[in-house]
């Protein structure tokens, strides 16, 4: 059995007295799709951001390929990463957000430029025609020069999702990426993550609202409740047949309001 | 004798070109102190140090909140007692830098603090450097919309150059004084400095309007 691809060992957030994610433990394999699905206030947010050391952690450890993320071995013993660390294992995950949060000041194609020139040191042209391959796949060849204002909400996502792959991540984290969006947008920003599932080597774990997709794209469903996993499964089992009171109360609410 | 008499001001001229001369290079420089210095204030101002960074709010405070006239006094006049000789020049001219640097930095911090969270978490997604992400990403949003703020402090800089006299740099309104003592009349010489006041205040305006807008442009910011 090979080494999970990232893996949450006892993780504990705590934002003052309030406990987000209570003793969470999580195995993603390689190339696994994981949704995590939950009401609101469920930790399921937390656990992407702890994932693209957005937050630190309380507890437990979270390892990448094996290699801790939160964490060094110094002496044999576990500490907090240093900084020096976490650039470099963060390296392997890339992030996409609700929001976008796309650089307003660059082009589509500057946006998809940035990082892999000033942090991979690839030659701008080289760094150019990795950026407009990507823009090509995501379908927008034709408005790599437009500006993220300039863009539709489906189509400012689409960059943000060309410009985390710039990075070649292995691990790629989409949080509610089309909660955002209008609803007639919402189609063309999964089709290109549908694309990336088929098309690519990547582990992809995303928080949704969208079940049907969820159901469709995903290997595993996560069902997140009070900061617990209460209940995980293939997703004809977890939408199909959940054994949990729960998961079934939140299904249906979710269902009903369409 | 009538109230305004062109004779002087033909007379006064060269008095007021010496000392406007010295007044707009002094803002000049005193004003790229005050911006960069300023910017250096707001910078270390986020420190993750919580020492470092209280330390520099404090001084910040305490800068603003003491006259600028006392502070060129202390250092002009003070100072030698301890040995430590400054040129007026470099005194006047450091010492309205680094109060107005003071304004400045609170000014940054209001454009930095207004650039979106999502820009930094971005920025951390992307595994950017601090200093590539402040330098990139950062700034060129914060910026250009402070603009027309810090051109208001250049405006006041400007209009606080007189102090400078008081540690006997002779500045515009202090040539124009003189003018009027060696003559014993006042009228043209004071008047024609104040034109000049409004008249470069009236400039600059327009330039840091221009400024603002080019650099919205530039950076495509609403």
């Amino acid at each position: 059995m090979s080494e999970p691809m990232v893996r949450f060992e006892n993780v504990t957030k705590r934002y003052g007295a309030l406990t987000v994610l209570d003793e969470l433990n999580l195995d993603i394999e390689r190339n696994e799709k994981v949704s995590i699905i939950g009401p609101s206030g469920s930790g399921k947010t937390t656990v992407l951001r702890m994932l693209m050391t957005l937050e630190r952690i309380n507890e437990g450890v979270i390892r990448v390929e094996g290699e801790p993320l939160t964490h060094e071995e110094r002496n044999g013993k576990l500490v907090t990463a240093s900084d020096r660390h976490l650039r470099r294992v963060r390296g392997k995950i890339g992030m996409v957000f609700q929001h976008f949060n796309l650089f307003p000041h660059m082009t589509a194609l500057q946006n998809c430029m940035e990082a892999p020139v000033s942090v991979l040191g690839l030659p701008k042209k080289e760094a150019e025609e990795r950026a407009s391959e990507l823009l090509e796949m995501v379908g927008l060849g034709d408005k790599m020069k437009h500006f993220p204002i300039q863009l539709s909400g489906g189509q400012k996502q689409r960059v943000a999702i060309a410009r985390a792959l710039a990075m070649r991540p292995k691990v790629m984290l989409f949080d509610e990426v089309t909660s955002a969006l209008d609803p007639e947008l919402v189609g063309e920003v999964l089709n290109v993550i549908r694309k990336l599932g088929s098309e690519h080597d990547l582990t992809m774990l995303m928080v949704t609202h969208q079940m049907g997709f969820a159901k469709e794209f995903s290997d595993r469903v996560c069902f997140f409740y009070g900061g617990k996993i209460a209940e995980q499964g293939p997703p004809e089992q977890l939408f199909g047949d959940p054994q949990e009171e729960r998961t079934r109360q939140f299904l249906s609410a979710v269902l009903e309001a369409g | 004798m009538s109230i305004w008499d062109w004779t002087y001001v033909w007379a006064a001229f060269p008095y007021l070109y010496r000392g406007a001369l010295v007044t707009i290079q002094a803002t000049l420089i005193g004003f790229a102190i005050a911006l960069v210095l300023g910017l250096v204030f707001a910078l270390v101002r986020r420190s993750p140090n919580r020492l470092v960074s209280v330390a520099m709010a404090e001084t910040v405070e305490f800068i603003r909140s003491t006259p600028l006239l006392l502070q060129v006094f202390f250092v002009y006049f003070v100072g030698p007692q301890f040995g430590i000789v400054i040129p007026a020049w470099i005194a006047g001219i450091g010492v309205l830098g680094i109060h107005y640097a003071a304004y400045c930095s609170e000014v940054y911090r209001a454009g930095i603090e207004a650039v979106e969270g999502g820009q930094w978490e971005a920025c951390i997604a992307l595994n950017l450097s601090r200093s590539r992400t402040w330098r990139a990403i950062i700034l060129p949003q914060a910026i250009p919309p402070v603009v027309p703020a810090l051109g208001n402090y250049f405006i006041g800089m400007f209009k606080d150059t007189p102090i400078l006299a008081a540690i006997a740099i002779l500045e515009m309104l202090q040539q124009a004084k003189n003018f009027g003592a060696e003559n014993y009349r006042y009228i043209e010489a004071i008047t024609m400095a104040g034109a000049f006041y409004l008249l470069f205040s009236l400039v600059a305006s327009a330039i840091v309007q221009a400024t603002a807008f080019w650099l919205n442009r530039r950076y495509h910011l609403q």
